[in-house]
């Protein structure tokens, strides 16, 4: 290779380098940058969670007509789970709390009541699992923007975590998520309460993303702005709008 | 039959015609990440359909519904009523990651490869059949009796690589992608129709999962062919970029 050739390449290369850096700082400024952004599977997590973000922005989760709704939803629970469920259908739903702390002005703890006399939301959406299936129904609850609304979010939060009664099990959604008006505190399906199997007494629905965001037995939601307090629970991609 | 400019031109200057230029630079750097990423795609999706080996038609589906067909294989899942007394890990977290790494990658080198097609003309000279039923006779009539193509075929595709190339490039590869997007609920919340046209989003699996299959027998054939034509010198030209002149 030529000195010249030298040269070119090497300015090349740093205009280059300094270009995605810069890049990547105007991503981040705008929410676009994940927290699973590292490792080998980075890449393509980043341009998935960017691109969604652009696309999504005030996009709406497919609704569907009444008589779409599925005869036969599927609750899925695991063998492992089967002490959990009897622990949770002995439970009172009246004694059921939601704690809400971290990034609040008013930390506040509300019962299925307190909740259910917010303005209630109803939405037709699919529940879509990760392994592949799929079913139709009616989802009834508060939505997770009042909620955050009535406790005064600071502005300067970014992700909101939501802990399950199912011991070690918290995930956690972006603003953009949590704003969104079909993202709903579920305590209704199908015209009746929301059974233990699908998440009673209390479910998170983030019907833009897969199922594995919808958590089930919802107890506590902590606001901050702290990815490293996100605290990834699965193997799975934090973000599962895919 | 017409050959490529890229080989009529350079072939000429060839001395001696002892290797004969055949595939540009950016055919042969797009046709092998395109090959990685399929292996990379296939082998993630593989684990991620075994999570839930049973398809479905129309928008939903679950175990609860009956099924279009299932895979006779075990899953990954108890949920999942298979007939085999074990449920395999689940690798559903780094499996996605990889699916979508690696669709990410070919989208790129497929959005790179098709400026190049229209501006290189490559598809109008290497890829799209010129059209003729007695031609597309002979080949088949050539293919059906294994017979070693001819030497000239080192240096053009015949009507039926063309047919296989095109339906592949134009269809397969679209309908992949789209039936891919049209599984996610991000996606198709800014595009629904993505969906709606495909029958819904079971739909879109199960064509998936068929386009994965008519992708994968296209590779069993295209690696048949290779090896039957001439392993080395059809590695060669789509490595080194050069064939070696061939006769009979």
């Amino acid at each position: 290779m030529t000195r010249r050739k030298w040269i070119e390449a090497s300015l090349g290369t740093l205009a280059g380098a300094s270009g995605l850096a810069a890049a990547a700082k105007v991503a981040d400024r705008y929410g676009l940058i994940p927290p699973d952004s590292g490792g080998l599977y980075g890449p393509g997590e980043t341009l998935t969670y960017a691109s969604q973000r652009l696309l999504t922005r005030h996009s709406l989760a497919r609704e569907f007509r009444r008589e779409q709704i599925s005869q036969a939803p599927f609750c899925n629970t695991a063998s492992w789970q089967k002490q959990l469920l009897e622990q949770l259908n002995q439970f009172s739903f009246a004694d059921w709390r939601l704690s809400i702390d971290g990034m609040v002005a008013k930390p506040a703890s509300y019962s299925i009541a307190d909740l259910k006399s917010h303005t209630s939301r109803n939405q037709i959406t699919q529940l879509i699992c990760e392994e592949g299936w799929s079913y139709i129904a009616e989802w009834t609850g508060a939505s997770l923007a009042d909620v955050l609304d009535r406790a005064g979010v600071s502005p300067q939060a970014k992700y909101v975590l939501y802990s399950s009664f199912e011991q070690g099990w918290t995930d956690s959604i972006d603003m953009s998520d949590a704003l969104h008006p079909q993202t709903l505190l579920t305590y209704g399906m199908n015209g009746r309460d929301l059974p233990v199997g699908f998440g009673g007494p209390l479910r998170m629905r983030v019907p833009r993303q897969l199922g594995y965001k919808s958590v089930k037995w919802i107890n506590r939601i902590t606001i901050t702005d702290d990815r490293k307090k996100l605290g990834a629970q699965f193997p799975y991609a934090w973000y599962a709008g895919i | 039959m017409a050959d490529s400019a890229w080989v009529s031109s350079l072939a000429a200057a060839a001395p001696g015609g002892k290797r004969i230029p055949r595939h540009s630079a950016v055919v042969r750097i797009t046709h092998w990440i395109t090959a990685f990423c399929f292996f990379a795609l296939l082998f993630s999706g593989v684990q991620l359909v075994i999570s839930h080996p049973r398809f479905y038609w129309g928008e939903v589906g679950n175990v609860n519904t009956p099924a279009l067909f299932q895979l006779p294989i075990p899953a990954s899942r108890e949920a999942v009523k298979t007939g085999y007394n074990f449920v395999l890990p689940d690798q559903n977290g780094w499996s996605r990651y990889l699916h979508f790494q690696a669709a990410w990658a070919v989208m790129a080198t497929a959005i790179w490869y098709a400026i190049h097609g229209l501006l290189s003309r490559h598809f109008r000279l290497n890829i799209l059949p010129e059209w003729s039923w007695a031609e597309l006779l002979r080949s088949l009539r050539e293919h059906a009796r294994f017979q070693k193509p001819a030497p000239s075929e080192a240096l053009s595709y015949n009507i039926l690589q063309r047919v296989a190339y095109s339906s592949v490039v134009f269809l397969l590869f679209p309908l992949m992608i789209w039936t891919g997007l049209a599984m996610s609920p991000g996606f198709v919340s800014a595009f629904p129709l993505s969906v709606e046209l495909l029958g819904g989003h079971q739909s879109a699996r199960t064509l998936h999962f068929f386009a994965a299959l008519l992708l994968i027998l296209f590779v069993l054939g295209h690696v048949a062919m290779v090896i039957h034509a001439g392993f080395a010198n059809r590695m060669r030209a789509m490595t080194t970029g050069r064939v070696k002149e061939e006769t009979r």
